[in-house]
Order: structure tokens, then sequence, then C-alpha cells
């Protein structure tokens, strides 16, 4: 009968280890999500093509090729939301991961309750969009086909990079701090990690703005968060 | 207050400077040598003239008497005039002072008595002053028959009719003048001036060369300790760069003399420092790898555990009522596990070292206030009221907040668990040297000697009680190691049946130096039992 049942998404498992692959499929299918597993990094870039999940949970050590490596070549294709599952939580395993694309990281153990809460707000945004058009700096977004132009010209965004930056131009008279951002973005209920927030702020203004290092549409507001640029 | 800033300076560098030291005190010990022999020369120097020309002039002067007896003995008989006698007497005299440089007077006769001015006195040169025969000489004169002898200064008048004094010898012999049986004195003056131009000749000769013996002495001296010193100086300096963490320095080693081989054998003591702090170095390495691994690896089999717990535990309806239970055990050991493994994972970071800062401004207000948001549902569990009592300025410090955090929740669960459902007070005070917050309670407190005990690792302050919270034992140690991070203070108080504090006291600027707590660590209830 599950066979029947609508699937509320798919979901690409890429994890060597047997037991924690088999148990993840176990507590997905329970959740609703179709899932799929890869032992080995260096066939997950395929597996990933054959399946054309809607979600990844990508272990960053792996045999055949890094966690890391597997990363960057599926955000090179795709914008499909990456979630790293990570064993350790030291400032810099976390950090690469994100910088090489990762949406979002769960540290082992974690608990299934909080993993399928992390799937969920990544997934989400299959529901039913609004017909919104919003401009922020000299970018214009169209919620409803999840694009965003500059000059005609489309900017290719992640669909986690698009929610941050749909985020900031609904309210361009608000601060956000990077705890609202947590909530409204990844969905977390409770404080979390702030390098989360900045690893994809920097990764967004590298592509929306016009210098990075001196950004004009995401603006760094000291102390508190970001907001949007009033230009 | 310059001169006692240049005294101090002055101080510090003979303190520091063994060159400075060696050389004052070889220049002072060498001064005080040729200070002894320099004046024993000269003592010698003088002796040797001024008697040798004493002897010569006594010589002389016994001479110009005989001779003048020989020309009295003429006399005798001859003429009876006494003043033609004493004149033809003196003239031969006065010819042969003037020629060979000598004065002479004559004075007498002896029976008159008094000084030699009222005797009537004839003398030569005419600007002789009579005081340069010793009254002394002339009283013994008249008692001794004998040719007497002493020093005087010989006062003649020069040319511009000014007073010239100078050393001389007055020698002084009795003849008897045929003319009147009297007996006369004559007295002659031989001038020491050669002697002792010689005499100041040699001493300034003398005080030259020791003045420049010194000056080598102590130029020696400074080169022979500036090439002992320089060495040192130089090992110093490495040795302070070694001390610096540069590890690869070393002194040049140039031939084979004691200090070449102090610096070969300090090469080897800095070699093999380097050696073993590579080998910590390295074994710190291998346990931060160790750590990290063994955290993968017990970590992954743990979340399958976990799932499959969870999973279990989510059907537990459908179980019979043991295995059920038997679930629900699973659940709650599991979370355990899962703490403990952390705290251990956490610990073994900070003795390996591996534990780092990530400092910002932290307003300690608003970590009391999201701490005890957090802890909410465990106070409402058991029925503990927390407050917080804060002052209306922000209390800043430059700190990790997600460690500080972690700190300032174990604080409040530990009081939380040991309240007793009595409430538990949060205060947070700040000022522009520290921020602290001290948690309170009122539960069963701490006995005395164990508020040092507290921070031990798995400490139970009663090994019987019932583990209620289920903690692991380690929240308080990483609480201290984490507050040592930041150079902070953690520290506990406690009195049976009056409860605890423990107060968490960082400094407002990371690395500064904690002088005191805005919090006083004995809370102000108690503070009429202390």
């Amino acid at each position: 009968m599950t066979a029947e049942l609508a699937s509320k998404g798919r979901v690409l498992v890429v994890d060597d280890d047997a037991s924690l692959s088999e148990m993840l499929t176990i507590v997905l299918r329970q959740e609703g999500f179709e899932s799929r597993v890869c032992a080995r990094g260096d066939e997950a870039i395929e597996a990933f093509r054959e399946f054309r999940p809607d979600l990844v949970l990508l272990d960053l050590m792996l045999p055949g090729k890094d966690g890391i490596d597997v990363c960057k070549e599926i955000r090179d294709e795709s914008g499909v939301p990456i979630v790293m599952l990570t064993a350790k939580s030291d400032t810099v395993d976390v950090v690469v991961g994100l910088e090489s694309g990762a949406d979002d990281y769960v540290v082992k153990p974690f608990k299934p309750k909080e993993l399928v809460a992390r799937i969920r707000a990544r997934v989400r945004r299959l529901d039913a969009p609004t017909h919104e058009a919003l401009t922020i700096g000299d970018l214009s977004i169209d919620v409803a086909g999840h694009s965003v132009t500059r000059d005609g010209q489309p900017v290719n965004l992640t669909p986690l990079e698009f929610d941050l930056l749909l985020c900031l131009a609904r309210k361009p008279w608000q601060v956000f701090t990077r705890e609202v951002l947590l909530e409204q973005v990844w969905g977390y209920r409770h404080s979390a990690d702030t390098r989360l927030v900045n690893v994809h702020v920097q990764r967004l203004r590298s592509k929306v703005e016009h210098d990075p290092e001196n950004p004009q549409i995401i603006v760094t507001v000291r102390g508190v968060g970001y907001k949007a640029g009033t230009s | 207050m310059a001169e006692i800033g240049a005294l101090r300076r002055g101080l510090t560098f003979w303190r520091r400077s063994i060159q400075a030291r060696v050389v004052v005190s070889t220049v002072l010990l060498s001064a005080v040598v040729i200070a002894a022999v320099g004046w024993f020369l000269l003592r010698q120097v003088q002796e040797g003239l001024v008697d040798h020309r004493r002897d010569a002039v006594l010589a002389e002067a016994a001479n110009e008497t005989a001779s003048a007896n020989d020309q009295l003995d003429d006399f005798i008989g001859v003429d009876t005039d006494t003043s033609r006698q004493l004149e033809d007497l003196f003239a031969p005299l006065r010819d042969a002072g003037t020629a060979r440089g000598f004065q002479v007077v004559l004075a007498g006769p002896i029976d008159a008595g008094g000084p030699l001015a009222t005797q009537g006195p004839r003398f030569s040169p005419d600007d002789l002053a009579l005081s340069s025969v010793p009254d002394a000489l002339v009283v013994k004169m008249s008692t001794a028959s004998k040719p007497q002898w002493t020093y005087t200064r010989i006062t003649t008048t020069d040319e511009h009719g000014e007073r010239v004094q100078g050393p001389g010898i007055a020698v002084a012999s009795q003849i008897v003048l045929p003319a009147d049986g009297k007996t006369y004195t004559l007295y002659y003056l031989f001038s020491l001036e050669e002697a002792a131009e010689t005499q100041a000749l040699v001493t300034r000769a003398l005080l030259t060369a020791g003045g420049l013996l010194l000056v080598l002495v102590a130029i020696l001296t400074w080169l022979v300790t500036r090439q002992v010193v320089t060495p040192v100086r130089l090992a110093r300096r490495v040795a302070e760069r070694l001390a610096a963490g540069e590890l690869q320095e070393r002194l040049r080693v140039t031939g084979e003399d004691d200090l070449a081989r102090l610096a070969t054998s300090f090469n080897q003591m800095a070699s093999s420092l380097q050696k073993q702090i590579r080998q910590l170095e390295e074994l710190s390495r291998v346990q931060r790898r160790f750590v990290s691994d063994v955290s993968h690896e017990l970590r992954t089999p743990l979340t399958t555990v976990r799932m499959a717990g969870d999973v279990l535990h989510d059907a537990r309806v459908d179980f019979d009522p043991a295995t059920a239970r038997a679930a629900e055990l699973l659940q709650g050991e599991l979370d355990r596990f899962e703490s403990l493994l952390a705290d251990l994972l956490e610990i073994s970071r900070f003795d390996a070292g591996a534990a780092q800062l990530d400092v910002e401004d932290v307003n300690l207000v608003d970590v009391a206030h999201r701490v005890v948001d957090m802890t909410r549902a465990l106070a409402d569990q058991r029925g503990v009221a927390v407050l917080v009592q804060s002052p209306d300025h922000a209390c800043l410090a430059e700190a990790d907040v997600r460690r500080v955090e972690r700190i300032v929740r174990n604080l409040v669960t530990n009081a939380i668990d040991h309240a007793e459902s009595r409430d538990v007070l949060v205060r947070v005070e700040g000022d522009d040297q520290a921020a602290a917050i001290a948690v309170r309670d009122h539960g069963v407190g701490l006995a005395a000697g164990e508020s040092a005990m507290v921070f031990n690792r798995f400490w139970r302050a009663d090994p019987a009680r019932a583990r209620t919270s289920g903690g692991t034992g380690l929240g308080l140690s990483i609480s201290l190691e984490d507050t040592h991070l930041h150079g902070g203070w953690l520290q506990a108080w406690g009195r049976p049946g009056e409860g605890a504090q423990f107060r968490l006291t960082l400094p407002r600027r990371a690395g500064q130096v904690l002088r005191q707590s805005p919090i006083p660590l004995v809370p102000e209830d108690s503070q009429e039992l202390v």
C-alpha cells in the first residue's frame, strides 16, 4: 500500500555504513519519503543523475571520493538541497562542507525527528507557490517561477539561496538576526549554528553582488544581522 | 625623580653587566697597587736624592769650615781687630758660596745669645732672609759645639723684590775667632731646589705612567671580558628565542675553546629540546587524531542504535508491557550515553589542547535570560522558580558565546537539580573590567572542602544519592575548562543546609588578567554567618 501513497519526496542517502543507511531508509519510509542508498563517493554522482532526488543526505567520510568533492560535483549540476551528515562538529569540517555547497548539516548522533525536520524544511518549498513579484536592489524576483533576474538575465541560485534572498526581499525594512533567518529559512525552532547563515550569505553575495567585498544588496548590520540593501 | 630614574638605570646596568663590574673592579684594584708601588718608588727616589745631596752638602760645609779654621790659624797673633778678622773670615766664604751656589751667614759671638737677628750677623748674599736659618738650629748651636744640620726653607728676594721660598739644608758649625777668643757660628744654606725639581719630575712621570697604566688595564679588561661576555650574550639571545618557540635557533660554533664547547653543548641541548617538543607535539596530534577517529567511529553506530531505539519507542504501544518498558529504558539510556560521549569528547579535546575560542562581545544578561528560557521545562518539572536579577546596563565580556552559554546552562541545571524546590537566583553584574554571573540555590549546600572538589571529573556530593537529572558528572569539569580557556574564574561557595553559589567571572577583554569580580563569591544573605 505504501507504493500507492504519494511520496513526499525522493531522498538519496550517500553513506558507507550499511546499517545506518538501512536504518535511514526505514525511518524515511515511515515519514513518507522514497529513498535510495549509495555507499561509495565515486558512484554518488551516477546515482544522483539516475535517481533525480529532491534532497541528498551526504556523509562526509566516504570511500572512493570525499564527501566534500561529491558535494561540489552535485552543486555543479544542480541546486538540489544537500544535508551533510557529519561525525565531527569541529569548526573546519562544517565550514568546509557548507562552503562546498551543502545547505545544512546534522551532527551524528542525531535524533531521527531532528533529521526529518531538517529534510522537511528543505523540501517544503515544493508546496504551492504564490504569485508574487519582488525586487531587491537591481534584481527582480519571480516567486512563482523561482527565478531571479538582473536586466532580464537569469541569476542562477540554489533553492536555499533563493529562499534566503526572498526572506530578506519580502521585508526590506527589517533587520534579520541570524537566529531569525535560521528559523525562517532553515526551519530551526531553537538557536542553532549561526555559521550556516554566515556561509550562505557569503555564497549568495558571491552570486548576486556586483562587488562581494562591498555588498549593496545584502547589507550586514554590525552586531545585529542582515537586511536588504536600500538602493 | 629624574635622578632617581637615572640612578636606578645605572644600578640595573651595574647588576646586569658583568663587563662593567669586571672592568671597574680590575681598575680599582690596579689603581690601589699602582698607587702603592708609585708611593714606594717616590719615597726611594726622594730619599736617594736628598740623602746624596745632604752628604755632599755636609762634606762641603765641613770643608769650608776647615778652610776657614785654617785661615783663622793664620790670623793668630797677627791682628786683633775683631771686625776686620770677621770680614777677612767671611769674604772668602762668601766668594766660595757665590761660586758654588750656597749662602753663608756668620753669627755670633755665641755668648751674646738671643735670636739670630740680634747677634749682628753677616751674611751673603744680601737678598737672603734671616728667617731661612731655623731658630731651632740657632738654639741648638748655642749649646752644641759640633756641626749641626737641619732641613729648612730658604727664603730669598728675587730681582722684582718678591720673596721666593725653596727647600734647603742649613748646616751650622762653630769657629773661634782669635781676635776676641769668642765662638762664632757659621751657617751654610744649601738649596735643595734641584733635588726638589728632580723629585717633581719623577712624581709627574710616575703619575702619568700610572694613569696610562690604568687606562691600559681598563681597555685590556674590557677587551678580554668582551671576548667572554659576547658569546654569553649571544647565547642568551638565542636562549630567549628558543624560549619564544623558535626551536630551530642555534649558536654559531667557531674554534675549539671553552666558549665553542659551551656553544656546542648549548646547541645539543636545543636539539634535544626541539626533539622532545616535536615528540610531544606529535603525541598531541596523534591524540587529537585519535579522539577525532573515535568520535567518528562511535558516532555512526550510535546514530543507527539511536534511530532504531526511536523506531521501537514510537511503536511501543503495540508491544507487550515488558518490551514497551524496555524500549523506554533504551531510549532514556541512549540519551545519557549520547551526552556522556559528547562530554567525554569535549574533555579530551581540552586535554589535547585542541579547544579553540571564538570570541565576540557577549552580553551576559542576554545569556542568563536565554539559559533560563532553555531550562524552564526542567525547572517547571522540579517545581523550581528561576529568577534573574540583572542591572539595566549590558554586562559585556569578550567571550565565546557557545561556551559561556554551556557554562551557565550547566550551573543553572545543577542549581535546579539541587534546589530542593526552592528558588534559584541568577545574578548578573558587570563593570569595565569584568562581567560575572552568580547562580545561587538554597538546597543542601556543600560541605567544607567540597567547593573545590565539585569541579573534579565524575565527582558526586553523595555517592549514595540518586542520580536525579542523569547528568554525566563531567558538566562542571567542562565548565571549568571552558572558563580557563577564557582566562576567567569559576568558583563555588557552599554551606551545608544553606545552599550554594557558583560564580562565573569573565574578563571584559579577552586576554586581560582578572583582578576582582563584580559579584562577591559569598552571597549577601549569608555573609553574617561567615
